[in-house]
C-alpha cells in the first residue's frame, strides 16, 4: 500500500469513527477513547526512537508533562486556541529532545536510557519549583462545557487526540518504509557499520530524538484539559514511561503496527483491572507483561504472528 | 603516472601504549589491485579502520584524491567512494538479505545498473534475498559482506580477507568477480592469507610485519623478499 493510500485510510478511519460518536450518549466512551489514542501517540512517538533505532528513553513522562506544563502556562497568558497549545507543546519538547539528543546520543545503550531517566526525574524538579504554573501544589483549569463545534469538550479533545494519533502512526509507516526508516534498522542493529556504508547516524538520531519528543509533547498538550488538575506526580507518573515501553515491546517494536496493538491492548487491560481490582494493579500487571513477553515473545505480537505464518 | 586515489601518510595508531601501526605510509593508484599482506595481528584490518574511519588515527594522514578524509566521519569517506568490508562478517541482522544491501545502495550508491538482485546473483545469493542474516552459513555470510560492499558503489573497495573458508573452487570465482570489477574501474586492495588468490589477483605488493611496512612492490619480488620470508617462516 502506499503512503497516500494509508494516508487516506487513516482519514477514513477517523471520519468513521466520527460518524460513529454520533451515536455516543456515555461521554466515558470519550474518556476512554481519549486515553487510548493518547497511548497510541505516546507509543508510537516512543517507538521511532525506541523500536526503530534501538534506543530506548526512559523520559518520555518528561516529554509528555512538558508538553501539558507549557500548556498550562501559555493558556495562563492567552488563551490561545488548543491548537496553538499542541504547537507549542511540540516545539518544546522538539527543543528538549534535541537538546537531550545532542548531549547524550554519543552513549549508546543503556547509558542513554540511564541519561533520559536523569533527564525526567530533573525536568520533574524544575516544574515542582515553577511557581507560575501552580508549583506542587498544581493547577486547575477550567475546561469549557462544549466544543467549538457543539458536543462536549471531551468528545472535542477524544478528536483531536485521534487526528494525532492517527497522523502519527501514518507518519511512523511512512518513515519505516523510507530510506530514513532503513537507516534507523542500519543503527539498531550495527552503527558502526552503518556509518561505513554511508549512514549518517548522529543526524538521523537526532532527526527521531527531536520528532519523538515533539509527539509525546503534543500528546501532553491536551491533558491539563482533560484532567482539569495538573500536578507534578501525576504529570510526571511512572506509567507514563513503563506503558510506553512496554507497548511497542507487547505489540512488536520494529513496525508501526505494533505500538497500536500494544497501546490498545494494555490500555483495554488496565481499564478493566482498574475497575475490577484495583488502581494498584495496573502497574503489576503491565510489569507481567513485559517480563512475559521479554522473555517468550522478544518480537512481541507482530512476531509472534510472523512466525505462525512462516511455519504455516 | 596518474595521481595516487589513496594516500596514507605516515600513519601511527595507538591502543594505549600498543603500537599497532608505526608510520605507515603506502599509496595505491587510480585503477589498481593491491594486495596487502602480513601475519596475523600485523596490523591489517587496523589499518582498514584507519582508512574508513572505524578507529581515529593517532597521528599522520589520509588522503583521497588529494584531499584529506581523516578527519571526516566514517559516513561521509563512504559516501565519497571509500567502501571496506569487514573480516568477521557484521550484517545487519533484523533486516533481510536484500536490505542489507539496500542500506548500503541507498546511503552510499548511486543510482547503478547493478541492481540488488543482479548483485546477490553474482554471488550465488539469489535464493536467500527474502532470508535474515542468522539463516545464512558462514562462506553466505562473507559473500554478503563482499555483495553489500559491491552495493555501495565503491570507487575504492577494500576488501578483507572476505575468502577465508571457500572453497578452491570458490576462490577462484571471487577473484575472478573481483578482477571483473576492476575492470570496471574500481580500485581494489585485497587483505588476504590465501597466497593463490594474492597473487592471481595483484599487481603490487604491500607487507605489513608488525605494524610496520616491510616490503612494497612487485608480488615477486615481494614474496622473495628477507623481511616478508622471515615474518611467515621464522627466523
Ligand atoms: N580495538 C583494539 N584495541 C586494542 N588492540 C587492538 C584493537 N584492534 C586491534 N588491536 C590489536 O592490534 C593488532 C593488530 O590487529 P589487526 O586486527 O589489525 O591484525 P590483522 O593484521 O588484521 O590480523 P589478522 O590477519 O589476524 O586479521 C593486534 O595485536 C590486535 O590485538
Ligand atoms: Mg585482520
Amino acid at each position: 500500500m502506499t503512503n497516500l493510500r494509508f494516508g487516506l485510510l487513516g482519514l477514513a478511519l477517523i471520519v468513521a469513527l466520527w460518524l460513529a460518536g454520533r451515536l455516543v450518549t456515555n461521554e466515558y466512551v470519550f474518556f476512554a477513547g481519549y486515553a487510548v489514542a493518547q497511548y497510541i501517540l505516546l507509543a508510537t512517538a516512543w517507538n521511532l526512537l525506541g523500536g526503530y533505532a534501538g534506543y530506548v528513553n526512559f523520559g518520555t513522562a518528561a516529554f509528555f508533562a512538558l508538553g501539558a506544563y507549557v500548556s498550562v502556562a501559555v493558556n495562563k497568558l492567552f488563551e490561545p486556541p488548543l491548537i496553538v497549545l499542541i504547537l507549542v507543546g511540540a516545539l518544546a519538547s522538539g527543543a528538549v529532545g534535541l537538546a537531550m539528543g545532542y548531549l547524550t546520543l554519543k552513549l549508546r545503550g543503556v547509558f542513554f536510557s540511564i541519561a533520559t531517566l536523569a533527564l525526567a526525574i530533573v525536568a520533574q524538579a524544575v516544574v515542582t519549583n515553577w511557581e507560575f504554573v501552580g508549583g506542587s501544589s498544581g493547577a486547575y483549569l477550567l475546561r469549557p462545557t462544549a466544543g467549538p463545534w457543539g458536543g462536549s469538550y471531551v468528545e472535542y479533545l477524544f478528536y483531536v487526540m485521534l487526528v494525532m494519533a492517527v497522523g502519527a502512526v501514518v507518519l511512523a509507516r511512512c518513515i519505516e518504509r523510507s530510506k530514513i526508516g532503513f537507516g534507523l534498522a542500519a543503527i539498531r542493529d550495527d552503527e558502526l557499520v552503518g556509518e561505513a556504508y554511508g549512514v549518517p547516524t548522529l543526524r538521523l538520531k537526532l532527526l527521531v530524538t527531536v520528532l519523538s519528543g515533539a509527539l509525546m509533547g503534543m500528546a501532553g498538550a491536551p491533558l491539563p484539559f482533560y484532567v482539569a488538575y495538573l500536578d507534578p506526580p501525576s504529570a510526571f507518573n511512572l506509567a507514563y514511561a513503563v506503558n510506553t515501553i512496554a507497548m511497542p515491546l507487547i505489540g512488536g517494536a520494529s513496525t508501526w503496527v505494533g505500538p497500536v496493538i500494544g497501546a490498545v491492548l494494555l490500555t483495554a487491560v488496565q481499564e478493566t483491572a482498574m475497575v475490577t481490582i484495583s488502581s494498584a494493579a495496573n502497574l503489576m500487571i503491565v510489569g507481567l507483561l513485559m517480563v512475559l513477553f521479554i522473555s517468550l515473545a522478544p518480537n512481541g505480537i507482530m512476531g509472534l504472528l510472523r512466525g505462525v505464518r512462516s511455519r504455516a | 603516472m596518474t595521481a595516487p586515489l589513496l594516500t596514507v601518510d605516515q600513519l601511527t595508531k595507538r591502543f594505549g601504549g600498543f603500537v599497532a601501526l608505526d608510520q605507515v605510509s603506502l599509496q595505491v593508484a587510480q585503477g589498481e589491485r593491491l594486495g596487502l599482506i602480513g601475519p596475523n595481528g600485523s596490523g591489517k584490518s587496523t589499518l582498514v579502520n584507519c582508512i574508513s574511519g572505524t578507529v581515529p588515527i593517532s597521528s599522520g594522514r589520509v588522503l583521497l584524491d588529494r584531499e584529506r578524509i581523516d578527519r571526516l566521519p566514517p559516513h561521509r569517506r563512504a559516501q565519497l567512494g571509500l567502501v571496506r568490508s569487514f573480516q568477521l562478517p557484521r550484517p545487519f541482522g533484523s533486516l533481510t538479505i536484500a536490505d542489507n544491501l539496500k542500506v548500503a545502495m541507498l546511503y552510499a550508491g548511486k543510482p547503478s545498473s547493478d541492481s540488488i538482485h543482479d548483485l546477490l546473483a553474482l554471488l550465488g545469493l539469489e535464493d536467500k534475498a527474502g532470508r535474515l542474516p542468522r539463516e545464512l552459513t558462514q562462506i553466505e555470510m562473507r559473500k554478503l559482506e563482499l555483495a553489500r560492499a559491491m552495493a555501495a558503489n565503491p570507487r575504492l573497495l577494500i576488501v578483507d580477507e572476505v575468502m577465508a573458508g571457500l572453497s578452491h573452487a570458490e576462490v577462484d570465482e571471487i577473484v575472478e568477480l573481483l578482477l571483473r570489477l576492476n575492470e570496471a574501474g574500481v580500485t581494489i586492495v585485497m587483505i588476504e592469507h590465501i597466497m593463490r588468490a594474492v597473487m592471481a589477483f595483484s599487481q603490487r605488493l604491500v607487507c605489513i610485519v608488525a605494524g610496520r611496512k616491510v616490503a612494497d612492490g612487485d608480488p615477486r619480488e615481494v614474496t622473495g623478499d628477507a623481511h616478508v620470508l622471515k615474518a611467515y617462516l621464522g627466523e
